[in-house]
């Protein structure tokens, strides 16, 4: 069959089709056209469009680092009075990184990770106080809290462009398919942490710090005392018990070692403690209330885990029993300037306090309320 | 303070705008061109009205997607109050966060009795509940 041949038959197929006319054939064409070119390049199509959503991400997420770099950058020079331009430090600051203990012998992990920690914090405090040598104890707590989510947005921002730039590299769906499917999350948590930025810049309370305020609450009017690390501690009576009320000091941006503070009290009372009341945000689930209640056993202390390991041995060493008040907020609420909601939860967890008080120990009995979290723009 | 950010980032670019224009300018000549080309030749009209509709509606989308991305691209400052309280007259004022408030922070001397005032509380209030679409 020569090729004049099947045009002809072409020809006449076409004209054959339904509204033989001239725009209803330019139309069925260009609908065999796309169903082709979908059927061999769909995967790729997909994996541009795919793309262009990271890509927009990627932008967003830039757009917030700059903010986030920008804003600690003024804050420093604001509050700070450096006699340098402190940006070079500042930039190099965000490429910090700290590396975490080997854990093939699990064995004392948990103490090589204290250490490490300690060392990161000297090193950050020391930092802040060179880039901004005017400030006093509770701006630099600010400050070190600002630089460090700042930080976070920073390797944020990084790991995605990482995965775009892969993605796009080696055209592979499956590295662009994984991106794309956490970017939401991930868009949560570096809004979060914006907020975040800007709520320690100014010394905000945070969602975080709900816990903090139950124990400032509590202490407010009672004599206190400072007790290791970064913590302060309070005598209140309480339904006729005696409760050591533990909180971070505030009001910089700080939590304190609350399982060292703990550990103190339990030591200095000779184990004689009747019950352990934890108080803590925790994240809620989505359908939740912001600000609900709930009550449990443990440990209620976030972090790397050594506060919560420590707790958890002094405890055991006494067979102390522990409860935990939650207070349930999101990742967006935990780091931004605290909700209305979760600062009036604070006197409804003082309530379920009492009544756990009142329903699981005796007049006279010692007891330690611990408020767990970052304290910051919180007082006592 | 309660301003919201922008940066360079956020500028549409000079070229897509130009695009989106051009566009909408020639749209809206075949519009007129149709009304001209009606009475002599309805068929081509038609077309001409058809191709300029979808020309006026894709480049008033693309300027409205353009719009609505710098829009996400602010991050929202959120207004704080911070309450100060007379703990021996009850007297209660709110106002705007400032710099170096705290809660348990002592402030100025209470309008009505002269006594030291306390910031009792700090928090951002979000108006308008969001819906969980979900029944508890």
């Amino acid at each position: 069959m020569d090729t004049l041949t099947v045009i002809n038959i072409l020809q006449s197929e076409i004209l054959q089709w339904p509204g033989g006319d001239a725009f209803s054939q330019i139309l069925s064409i260009l609908f065999y056209a796309i169903f082709i070119v979908f059927i061999f390049y769909g995967q790729r199509i997909q994996m541009y469009v795919m793309l262009r959503e990271v890509e927009g991400s990627l932008h967003k997420l830039k757009y917030i680092k700059d903010e986030g770099r920008k804003t600690t950058i003024e804050t420093i020079k604001e509050i700070g009075k450096p006699q340098t331009d402190p940006t070079t430090r500042v930039d190099r600051f965000l490429e910090y990184f700290t590396l975490l203990p080997q854990s093939l012998d699990p064995a004392g992990v948990v103490w090589k990770l204290e250490h490490i920690l300690d060392i990161r914090d000297a090193r950050f405090k020391d930092e802040v106080k060179l880039m901004a040598p005017a400030t006093d104890e509770t701006q630099t707590n600010n400050l070190e809290n600002t630089l460090e989510a700042a930080m976070a947005l920073n390797y944020i921002y990084k790991i995605i462009r990482h995965f775009y730039l892969l993605g796009k590299k080696t055209l592979s769906l499956y590295i662009i398919m994984q991106i794309q499917m956490i970017l939401p999350l991930v868009m949560r948590e570096a809004e979060a942490y914006a907020s975040a930025l800007k709520a320690f810049a100014y010394g905000q309370p945070i969602g975080d710090g709900a816990g903090a305020l139950v124990g400032a609450k509590l202490m407010y009017g009672h004599e206190k005392r400072k007790v290791p690390k970064d913590c302060v501690v309070s005598t209140v009576p309480i339904e006729g018990r005696t409760a050591y009320v533990v909180k971070a000091e505030g009001p910089g941006g700080n939590v304190g070692k609350t399982g060292d503070a703990i550990k103190t009290i339990i030591e200095e009372n000779e184990g004689k403690i009747a019950m352990i009341i934890m108080i803590d945000a925790a994240m809620k689930l989505e359908g939740e209330e912001v600000g609900e209640l709930a009550e449990g056993v443990g440990a209620a202390v976030g972090g790397p885990g050594v506060d919560q390991f420590k707790i958890e041995e002094s405890i055991l060493k006494y067979r102390i029993p522990i409860n935990a008040v939650i207070i349930k907020e999101d990742i967006g609420d935990a780091v931004s300037p605290m909700r209305k909601e979760i600062f009036d939860a604070a006197d409804m967890a003082i309530e379920r306090i009492k009544q756990v008080v009142l329903e699981k120990t005796k007049e006279g009995d010692k007891l330690i309320i611990a408020g767990i979290g970052n304290t910051i723009g919180i007082g006592q | 303070m309660s301003k919201a950010s922008t940066s360079t980032t956020s500028k549409i670019s000079s070229f897509v705008l130009m695009i989106i224009f051009v566009t909408l300018a020639l749209s809206l000549t075949a519009l007129i061109l149709a009304l001209y080309a009606f009475p002599q030749n309805p068929e081509a009209a038609g077309y001409l009205l058809l191709i300029g509709f979808l020309g006026v509606g894709l480049s008033t989308y693309v300027l409205l997607q353009t719009r609505r991305r710098i829009l996400r691209l602010r991050i929202e400052a959120t207004s704080i109050t911070t309450t100060i309280e007379c703990k021996k007259c009850g007297f209660k004022s709110l106002r705007e966060f400032q710099r170096g408030d705290y809660i348990f922070k002592e402030v100025e001397p209470c309008q009505k009795c002269n006594d030291k005032m306390l910031i009792t509380a700090i928090f951002r209030e979000i108006k308008g509940k969001r819906k969980e679409g979900f029944p508890s």
